[in-house]
């Protein structure tokens, strides 16, 4: 077990009119290698939580554990268990700084305190795990790229601490179509190939059914849902009252049977939707 | 680390406080300022603390939230404690080397103390109980008088309540720069200061590259709704005198008045 939560709770301006319970008694078990969605409506606590998985926040009440190490306790080095975590905040762009692309990768790297052949490599590899050529960009700045590619650098810049978890928060939000397919698809490759286990947090539901194999729903601050994708996602009806939705495939699915046409529900992309319907047109046909 | 700073910071409420026009409440400020340093003796104070805490008992305010709001200046007040003190001339009391407490030092450190801290108090009771909005409107028409002589009296309103919109924006803007740069293994609490301040880097440029850019588009998006400066245009909430302000207004002048005169008669 690579994460392991136990009761957490957090409040934010605890004694003030302001006062709001961010987080309430969660626990969570999450297993090496594994591919998490997190979703849920804004304010339901998926930022605060996983601000919580590298201690960048410290929880009202409860404990957590990261590879065997409690973030209570005092002798646990930060800067080993954020190396071991990685996160990427929404919208990360924003805080890149440096004068080129490499130096803004290198960053993490060198505060961790590796040596120059190290950082090298590693930077070359984010980079080619990201998608951005190394030569050509290494020595431009970042504030000259497109935003889906100040987004990959800033993504790079997290990987290249080679963390054994990584997280990221809403890492689509605000780039077109083909920016997002792209992202979205270098996450999955870097998922295939390092098995890194990764946290998506996420409010397509599009996404989420199309990359990750369990799903975890937040609502007010507790997890209202944890389990396989197509689990979450055959409760509709208790998704929409959280004001959340099931992915738009999948609602085509449950009207398609509610016309009297007899397919699984449970579909999660157009591509499996397809081979259901197909299946059932021959099926029809030989009846 | 950062949402500890309360200066300026507006407590939501519904007492009679909050509702007097923002006006009166700041010409009350500047009344209350001007006696503070017109009082000579103690005993004008326990008045002072009588009003301060007649305020902070009406408005419903806690008084964690009013001494937290002093924790940031306890240096400056330690500071001025302590050079008068030891820079009063007079009786000695106690000699310590080259520094001597005089009488008249321990008396007038008290005093300078004393009232560094009501001027902290009172003008955080301004702010407390009345929403930024109201106090820039309240400013902005305070200064409208002044228009004929040239006075931007709208413009300068305008820029205090886009500051003021601003700092809680700031403040989140660094708290997750910080945090997305801590993930990243960067350290901004150890080290020497020189050290420190090449830690902060990371931190400013991001920083000041989005508050231009967010600068830029504030811009835009107020041009967009056709914002020209304050010619012509018209307010949704216009502040309006009541009785309770006249009568506010009233007390008060009596009230600073009479702390005031104690300079001459005492």
């Amino acid at each position: 077990m690579i994460i392991q939560l136990k009761g957490l709770s957090y409040v934010y301006n605890p004694g003030t009119p302001f006062e709001k319970k961010a987080l309430d008694d969660i626990s969570l078990d999450i297993d090496e290698g594994e591919f998490i969605g997190l979703i849920g409506h804004t304010g339901s606590g998926k930022s605060t939580l996983v601000q919580h998985l590298n201690g960048l926040m410290k929880p009202t009440a409860g404990e957590i554990i990261i590879d065997g190490q409690s973030l209570s306790d005092k002798t646990t080095k930060m800067k080993k268990i954020r190396q071991k975590v990685g996160l990427v905040f929404q919208y990360p762009e924003h805080q890149l700084f440096e004068e080129t692309i490499y130096k803004d990768i290198a960053f993490g790297p060198k505060n961790l305190g590796l040596s120059e052949e190290e950082i090298d490599s590693r930077v070359k590899r984010a980079m080619e795990l990201v998608g951005l050529d190394f030569e050509e960009l290494k020595e431009r700045s970042p504030f000259e790229l497109s935003g889906g590619q100040k987004r990959r650098v800033a993504i790079a810049g997290v990987i290249a601490m080679k963390p054994k978890v990584l997280i990221l928060d809403e890492p689509t939000a605000g780039l077109d179509p083909q920016g997002r397919d792209e992202i979205l698809d270098e996450i999955k490759k870097l998922y295939e190939k390092e098995n890194i286990t990764t946290i998506l947090v996420s409010h397509s539901m599009e996404d989420i059914a199309r990359l990750v194999n369990r799903t975890i729903v937040m609502h007010k601050g507790k997890i209202a849902m944890d389990g396989t994708t197509r689990e979450v996602f055959s409760r509709s009806e208790e998704l929409e009252k959280m004001g959340l939705g099931i992915p738009q495939i999948t609602q085509f699915m449950k009207k398609f049977k509610e016309k009297g046409h007899i397919v699984r529900e449970d579909v999660l992309t157009i591509d499996e939707a397809k081979d259901v319907i197909l299946e059932y047109l021959r099926r029809k046909d030989n009846a | 680390m950062l949402k500890d700073i309360t200066i300026g910071q507006y407590f939501p409420g519904t007492s009679i406080i909050h509702k007097l026009d923002p006006r009166i409440k700041i010409i009350v400020v500047a009344l209350f300022i001007a006696s503070l340093f017109f009082v000579v003796n103690f005993t004008p104070y326990i008045f002072i603390v009588l009003f301060i805490g007649a305020v902070i008992y009406v408005a419903r305010l806690p008084l964690k939230f009013i001494i937290k709001g002093l924790k940031p200046l306890v240096f400056i007040i330690l500071i001025t404690f302590a050079i008068n003190l030891f820079l009063t001339k007079g009786e000695v009391l106690i000699e310590l080397g080259p520094l001597a407490i005089t009488k008249e030092g321990l008396r007038q450190s008290v005093f300078m103390a004393l009232r560094l801290i009501f001027l902290i108090t009172g003008t955080s009771l301004l702010t407390l109980t009345t929403s930024p909005i109201a106090l820039t409107d309240g400013i902005e028409r305070l200064l409208s008088p002044f228009k004929k002589v040239g006075l931007p009296a709208h413009e300068l309103a305008m820029m205090m309540t886009i500051a003021l919109r601003f700092i809680p924006t700031l403040l989140e803007e660094t708290d997750k720069i910080m945090k997305a740069q801590m993930a990243r293994g960067a350290d901004f609490e150890s080290g020497n200061i020189l050290s420190r301040a090449k830690n902060l880097v990371p931190l400013l440029v991001p920083l000041f590259i989005n508050a231009f850019r967010r600068a830029d588009e504030l811009a835009t998006a107020m041009e967009a709704r056709c914002y020209r400066g304050g010619e012509g245009r018209t307010r949704l909430n216009e502040l309006k005198l009541r009785s309770r302000d006249y009568i506010t207004l009233a007390v008060t002048i009596v009230f600073f008045g009479a702390i005031i005169s104690t300079r001459y008669i005492g």
